[in-house]
């Protein structure tokens, strides 16, 4: 079952933390937002890797989701 | 149990209001409201109301177009829901929705109440801006309480004047008595709304033709408008016409003739924008027959939404027209996403740039922009901008080849 990352826009903040930890998925756009770099769904080996971003979001935006 | 509906007479021995289902049936007060409407169709359950909203093929009239049998089906299944009238309009070429609750106040209260039974809903609110709109809601809700007339108790809100304060999660807001913005979507509104509750949000429009419907049945409510798109809608008709105003037409009805209404263009007309801010222009030049629908619009990228048709005049600049839009739609930002806070302004100076004298990268650096913002919010005012921002590219792309050698069609040198 693959996943899907879901930012809650009225909580991000574009701390950037998210970029850092998937950098395989996600850049910044030019005001430091996370932006997909293809679709927003979570190859299974990158898993671990997205919820260890969830779980460190400071402001607790980001989600994951079945997809 | 027989499945006939009973056709109420009007005066005049018609059986019910035809060519306009709406403003036909206007009526100043209570009293006449009973003499042109009869009495509320009572249901007494869900069932049959609802069926009879899905064989009418009724789509809500807010803009999305949704069919409004599948959100009362929603409802019908969730605990203690609530109902929310949506008369917010914050669309600022729009005024359909005002004119409608100062015609017909009885037509949508009637509404309200018929999709309160059908959804099981205890409670419900109206959702209107302050002065004409909201004052004859409570002036005809005053009437009603005197005639004993509701079943459930409506209690009126009154919206913000902002753009986003009718967005479905805003009007939930605004309904707890907190700031109108929309909130992630995570947690949709038909789950979990006003105070934790199931709840409806549904535009004024679509509830008066729900009654409407109950009244007189669906193949009544079909007579008008096309096969997949039945009935009526009431359309603000505005800008380079000589009578704007707002006009009940059948779905279908071709752009020149839906002008025709309004009195016919006041000057030659170049584009006209429908579906409102988040809508786009249709150029005159090929879509004159263009069919007001869903299915008519699309191959023009366009859609009816609530129902704006704005005429812009020959003698203006298309991109000053579009810039001074996205300006607007960049101030009316809720500035909680950080896209939609950043990027709006952005797509506004853009195309403020590309409206003066552009240099020669600019139609590509705004159209980035409008990729970049797409799809990236809690609600969709950065997709409606960003669609609203293309449709002036396609439309004006005439106008935008002038300004890149620093002339302008509406100030020829």
């Amino acid at each position: 079952m693959s996943a899907g990352l879901h930012v809650d826009w009225t909580a991000c903040a574009g701390r950037g933390v998210c970029v850092e930890l998937l950098p395989e998925l996600l850049e910044r756009d030019p005001w430091g937002y996370p932006m997909p770099r293809g679709g927003p769904v979570v190859p299974d080996e990158l898993e671990p890797h997205a919820r260890r971003a969830v779980a460190l979001c400071p402001r607790m935006a980001l989600h994951l989701r079945p997809s | 149990m027989t499945s006939t509906i009973a056709h109420p007479v009007v005066a005049g021995g018609v059986e019910g209001p035809t060519a306009r289902p709406l403003l036909g049936a206007a009526a100043a007060d209570l009293a006449e409201h009973r003499r042109i409407s009869g009495p509320i169709p009572w249901r007494d359950g869900p069932g049959r109301l609802v069926a009879d909203v899905q064989d009418a093929g009724l789509t809500g009239r807010g803009g999305a177009g949704f069919p409004t049998w599948r959100k009362l089906a929603a409802m019908a299944t969730g605990a203690d829901p609530v109902l929310v009238a949506n008369a917010a309009e914050g669309e600022p070429a729009s005024a359909k929705d005002a004119t409608l609750l100062t015609r017909c106040p009885h037509l949508v209260l009637d509404g309200v109440q018929l999709a309160a039974e059908a959804t099981g809903a205890g409670s419900a609110y109206l959702y209107a801006k302050p002065g004409p709109a909201a004052d004859a809601a409570r002036f005809a809700l005053a009437q009603r309480r005197a005639q004993a007339w509701d079943r459930v108790p409506v209690a009126v809100v009154e919206a913000p004047l902002t753009f986003l304060a009718g967005e479905e999660s805003a009007v939930v807001a605004a309904t707890e008595g907190r700031r109108a913005v929309p909130r992630d979507k995570a947690r949709p509104v038909y789950r979990s709304g006003v105070r934790g509750r199931p709840t409806l949000v549904q535009n004024v429009e679509t509830l008066a033709h729900l009654a409407q419907i109950a009244r007189y049945g669906a193949r009544w409510f079909r007579r008008t408008g096309t096969q997949d798109e039945p009935g009526t809608l009431l359309a603000t008709i505005t800008g380079a016409v000589t009578a704007p105003g707002v006009y009940e037409l059948p779905h279908g009805l071709p752009l020149s003739a839906a002008l025709e209404l309004a009195g016919g263009a006041d000057a030659p007309v170049q584009a006209v924008l429908v579906g409102g801010y988040h809508g786009g222009w249709l150029p005159m030049a090929t879509a004159r027959h263009a069919p007001l629908s869903r299915e008519g619009l699309r191959p023009y990228g366009c859609a009816p939404g609530a129902g704006v048709i704005m005429a812009l005049p020959r003698s203006a600049c298309g991109l000053r027209a579009a810039a001074g839009i996205v300006g607007y739609l960049a101030g009316q930002s809720a500035r909680q996403c950080g896209p939609c806070r950043n990027g709006l302004p952005a797509m506004a100076a853009s195309l403020g740039r590309l409206a003066g004298s552009p240099g020669p990268d600019q139609p590509a650096a705004l159209r980035r922009l409008a990729d970049l913002v797409d799809g990236r919010g809690a609600c969709h005012h950065p997709d409606g901008t960003a669609r609203f921002v293309r449709s002036s590219l396609l439309a004006f792309e005439a106008e935008v080849g002038l300004h890149l050698h620093g002339r302008c069609s509406a100030s020829p040198r």
